[in-house]
């Protein structure tokens, strides 16, 4: 075969491969993921449905149960509040006003947080310093 | 002392600002004086950064509340240890970390190529102090470590106590020091480009080290940050997909891919586009990393905006992505490749099918972490993958790359021949059919996926332990050495192509362990009573006896309360290990919370009780019921209310800690249920066994080669340049005829 044609091939193979994984991703990403709301925005959850619920936990409101946490989920600037009951084990990091992110499932009144979806994002990161404000 | 260190800083970056006008000043006009003036830059930015970072060590050190930050991240009862390290736990604290660190690596770049690349570093220069001037800004008008507090507190808050793991205290200086060293090839590059010095000889070869540095550092910080969440968080995984993992692992696998393709620039003057472009776009993704976990922006897209940080790295971002692409176009006559490539089956495929792999690993990791923002900035809601996304494409890529690192070393430069082929790869195939029958009759199969990488893995030993086998052999025929001098003489004399390849067999090892510990792990969340027992896998979990402990500072001052337990794992009635797993609460500062109730509401972390093995791990961590502890608690600060003000503080501070030791005492003698996590994981070990392997394969390459060694390297430079200019493969000193090999299998 021609060297140019040959590599055109190898440029067209490669393209269409770069092209398809692209495709895969966007169509895989937009299917897999799951929508993540706020607790003002679970206001009009339905029963049964799952949702991925972030905020931060609510100060005063987390109790320990039999087999797991209860606890309240707050807007990250609101105080619109929703009520988790998560069975499991709950990271070292995890405790009030601590942006969390947890699948949960309407039922009744409250949110029950599906086994070992809860994620306590990183204490070290992305927090504004408190003592700013007392800055001279 | 903050007035110093913040003039310090102001200093830094008007020095920098210099240097960066009288490199390009010096270098446009010819100027000598002015490229060297613009070098001594670099080194006074070091001097000046070293200052300012050393007052405030010193401040940690002495505990010296009137630095806000110290005020914030720590406290007298922090040991010394992590308060020297808490420095660097804060925002403003790492970026001073950041710039210190570029300084240093910028200086020692500079100082060993001052009588070299003459044209090239100036505008090297400029770059890195372009850096410098950008991180001493941010300190010193958006995020000082310097900033004082009116008020000076008689305590601080203390470096949360998650952060008190001695990997977590050395895990960033490792990432910024790999984000810092892969700027260095990313400005040479620039360098390069802007002079059309583009070939290997003139900034690959000075700066390969570096980038080698910088893969080998931002791998070990990768791995402590594993660890750490294995021993410290709870939770028992070693990776989560979490963005801030994800954000180191970008320029880490771009890295890798531009450690592996400039061989092939350096052989045969090929790739050159690739390889600037993967270099250019590693430092972009080092600035990036450094940009997710401080601007706020993984929160939300909005959360940007409220970030100090989120516009000036956007800013940066935008310049260095803008700038590298019209480098790139501008330069890309300069950049056509010598040769083009001969045929798929050789090893320059290998290594492009590798970099293909690498790069789209990199891609599907991008996506990923970027798809929350990017979904929330086209529809306005936020969505969000999970770690099955990011299985369903990386597992299979791994798979690959894991192969192609056994086939690398072993298939021929420029077209492999039927010979070649039956020489290297008959014994890892039949090595790896072996193991495949093997494990299938164990099972196996049943996992395919795993099953696959335990195959790649059995290939990559196979294929690797034939070249070092050969290798040995050729030394003892030429020389007459005993087996282990032999291979030692034959490491230490090729340091680049063994250190490569102990590297690929550590990246196997290490796979094996993933592989191993994510499909055949069993887990159990289990609430248990005293003498309770519960079966995990194949074996039993018995709660025994609660524990409690209480841990005082040097100064007799109470730190923590641990609440733990004794657990007996057993298998077949014979009991394999005794673990401890406890609980730690350490004090909130909050007072309303009570006298004895602070004590329990603070900060927890779970100490783990890991039995750790080469064939599998048993791991557990307990969470106790505070709750039964509620009514002592309550009634303890009901009295200590009452007495507020009516004790010497030394009673009251002695009576506290009876109280606390009752309450400790009436756990164990009561133990109320407690939530146990326990696994039971194979190979686990091997990860990190596996990095060990890896990270001294890297260090073996790494290492600068005596005299007798530079001679041969400058003696295999000269073949390869006599044999490209006559058009024939290049055959120099390190070609290992006897092994039947081509040079030059090597990383770095």
């Amino acid at each position: 075969m021609v060297p140019a044609r040959k590599r055109r091939i190898r440029l067209v193979v490669a393209l269409s491969a770069a092209v398809l994984l692209a495709v895969a991703l966007v169509y895989t990403s937009v299917n897999s993921s799951s929508k993540a709301v706020s607790p003002s925005q679970l206001v009009t959850a339905q029963v049964g449905q799952s949702y991925q619920l972030t905020g931060k936990v609510l100060d005063g409101s987390v109790q320990t149960t039999p087999d797991g946490v209860d606890f309240r989920v707050r807007d990250r600037d609101g105080s619109t509040s929703v009520p988790v009951s998560y069975t499991g084990v709950v990271s070292d990091a995890f405790r009030e006003d601590r942006e969390v992110i947890v699948n949960v499932r309407k039922e009744g009144s409250g949110f029950v947080g599906e086994h070992d979806s809860l994620i306590t994002k990183c204490p070290s990161k992305f927090t504004e310093d408190a003592t700013k404000s007392q800055k001279s | 002392m903050a007035t110093v260190g913040r003039a310090l800083l102001i200093i830094a970056l008007c020095v920098a600002l210099y240097g960066v006008v009288a490199s390009i000043y010096g270098a446009r006009l010819g100027r000598p004086a002015w490229v060297a003036s613009g070098r001594r830059a670099v080194y006074v930015v070091a001097a000046l950064c070293t200052g300012a970072f050393a007052i405030l060590e010193l401040a940690f050190l002495r505990s010296d509340f009137s630095f806000a930050t110290v005020a914030s991240h720590s406290s007298t009862t922090t040991p010394t240890f992590y308060k020297a390290a808490a420095a660097w736990s804060s925002q403003e604290g790492s970026l001073m970390l950041w710039v210190w660190l570029l300084s240093m690596w910028s200086s020692l770049v500079l100082f060993l190529t001052r009588r070299r690349l003459r044209r090239v570093a100036p505008y090297a220069t400029a770059v890195l102090l372009g850096f410098a001037a950008f991180f001493a800004a941010l300190l010193v008008f958006l995020e000082t470590p310097f900033g004082v507090l009116a008020a000076v507190p008689a305590e601080g808050n203390g470096l949360n106590p998650l952060l008190r793991h001695p990997s977590m205290m050395i895990h960033p200086p490792m990432l910024y020091s790999g984000y810092t060293l892969f700027a260095i090839p990313f400005a040479f590059a620039v360098g390069a480009l802007i002079t059309r010095q583009v070939g290997a000889a003139d900034w690959i070869r000075s700066t390969r080290r570096f980038a080698l540095g910088a893969w080998f550092f931002l791998g070990i910080g990768i791995l402590l940050g594993a660890r750490w969440s294995y021993a410290e968080l709870g939770w028992g995984g070693y990776w989560a997909w979490d963005p801030v993992e994800n954000a180191s692992l970008l320029p880490w696998l771009t890295g890798t891919a531009f450690l592996h393709s400039i061989m092939i620039q350096e052989k045969r003057g090929m790739l050159k586009i690739w390889n600037v472009s993967l270099v250019l776009a590693t430092g972009i993704l080092s600035i990036l990393g450094t940009f997710l976990v401080r601007s706020g922006i993984l929160d939300s897209i909005h959360a940007f905006g409220a970030s100090t940080l989120g516009v000036p790295f956007v800013i940066l971002i935008t310049i260095m992505i803008a700038g590298s692409i019209g480098l790139v176009v501008w330069r890309r006559e300069a950049l056509r490749s010598e040769h083009r490539l001969d045929s798929l089956l050789s090893r320059e495929a290998i290594f492009l099918a590798n970099n293909l792999v690498l790069v789209a690993m990199a891609f599907v990791v991008f996506w990923g972490t970027f798809w929350p923002l990017i979904a929330e900035a086209l529809t306005g809601d936020r969505r969000a993958l999970g770690p099955p996304w990011f299985d369903r494409y990386t597992v299979p890529l791994a798979l690959v790359l894991v192969l192609l690192s056994g086939v690398g070393p072993v298939i021929a430069w420029r077209r492999a021949t039927a010979s070649n082929a039956r020489r290297n790869f008959v014994v890892p195939l039949v090595a790896t059919l072996g193991m495949g029958v093997l494990l299938a009759a164990l099972g196996v199969a049943q996992r395919p996926l795993a099953f696959g990488m335990f195959l790649c893995g059995t290939f990559v030993l196979a294929s690797v332990g034939q070249e070092f086998w050969r290798g040995v052999g050729v030394r003892r025929a030429m020389t007459g050495e005993r087996p282990p001098a032999a291979l030692f003489s034959l490491v230490t004399r090729n340091r680049r192509r063994y250190g490569g390849y102990l590297v690929h067999v550590g990246m196997a090892v290490l796979f094996v362990g993933v592989a191993a510990s994510t499909a055949f792990n069993n887990a159990r969340d289990v609430r248990l009573d005293v003498g309770q027992r519960v079966a995990v896998g194949n074996d039993v979990f018995t709660y025994v006896k609660p524990t409690s402990r209480i841990s005082t500072t040097s100064d007799g001052r109470l730190e923590k309360i641990s609440l733990g337990s004794v657990v007996t794992v057993s298998r077949d009635g014979r009991t394999l290990s005794t673990l401890r797993p406890e609980r730690s609460y350490f004090p909130s500062r909050d007072a309303t919370l009570g006298p004895l109730g602070r004590f329990f509401e603070g900060e927890a972390t779970s100490e783990i009780g890991l039995k750790a093995g080469l064939r599998g791990d048993i791991w557990a961590a307990m969470t106790p019921d505070k709750q039964a502890l509620r009514p002592q608690i309550e009634e303890g600060d009901r009295v200590f209310a009452a007495a507020s003000g009516k004790l010497p503080d030394a009673v009251e501070a002695r009576l506290l800690g009876q109280a606390l030791r009752g309450i400790a005492d009436r756990y164990v003698a009561d133990p109320p249920p407690a939530t146990f996590r326990l696994i039971t994981s194979p190979l686990v070990t091997w990860i990190w066994l596996g990095a060990i392997i890896v990270f001294l394969g890297g260090l073996i390459a790494i290492w600068p080669g005596g005299r007798d060694a530079q001679r041969r390297t400058a003696r295999a430079r000269h073949a390869a340049r006599v044999a490209k200019e006559l058009g024939t493969p290049a055959r120099g000193p390190q070609t290992v005829s006897a092994t039947g090999s081509a040079p030059g299998a090597d990383l770095g």
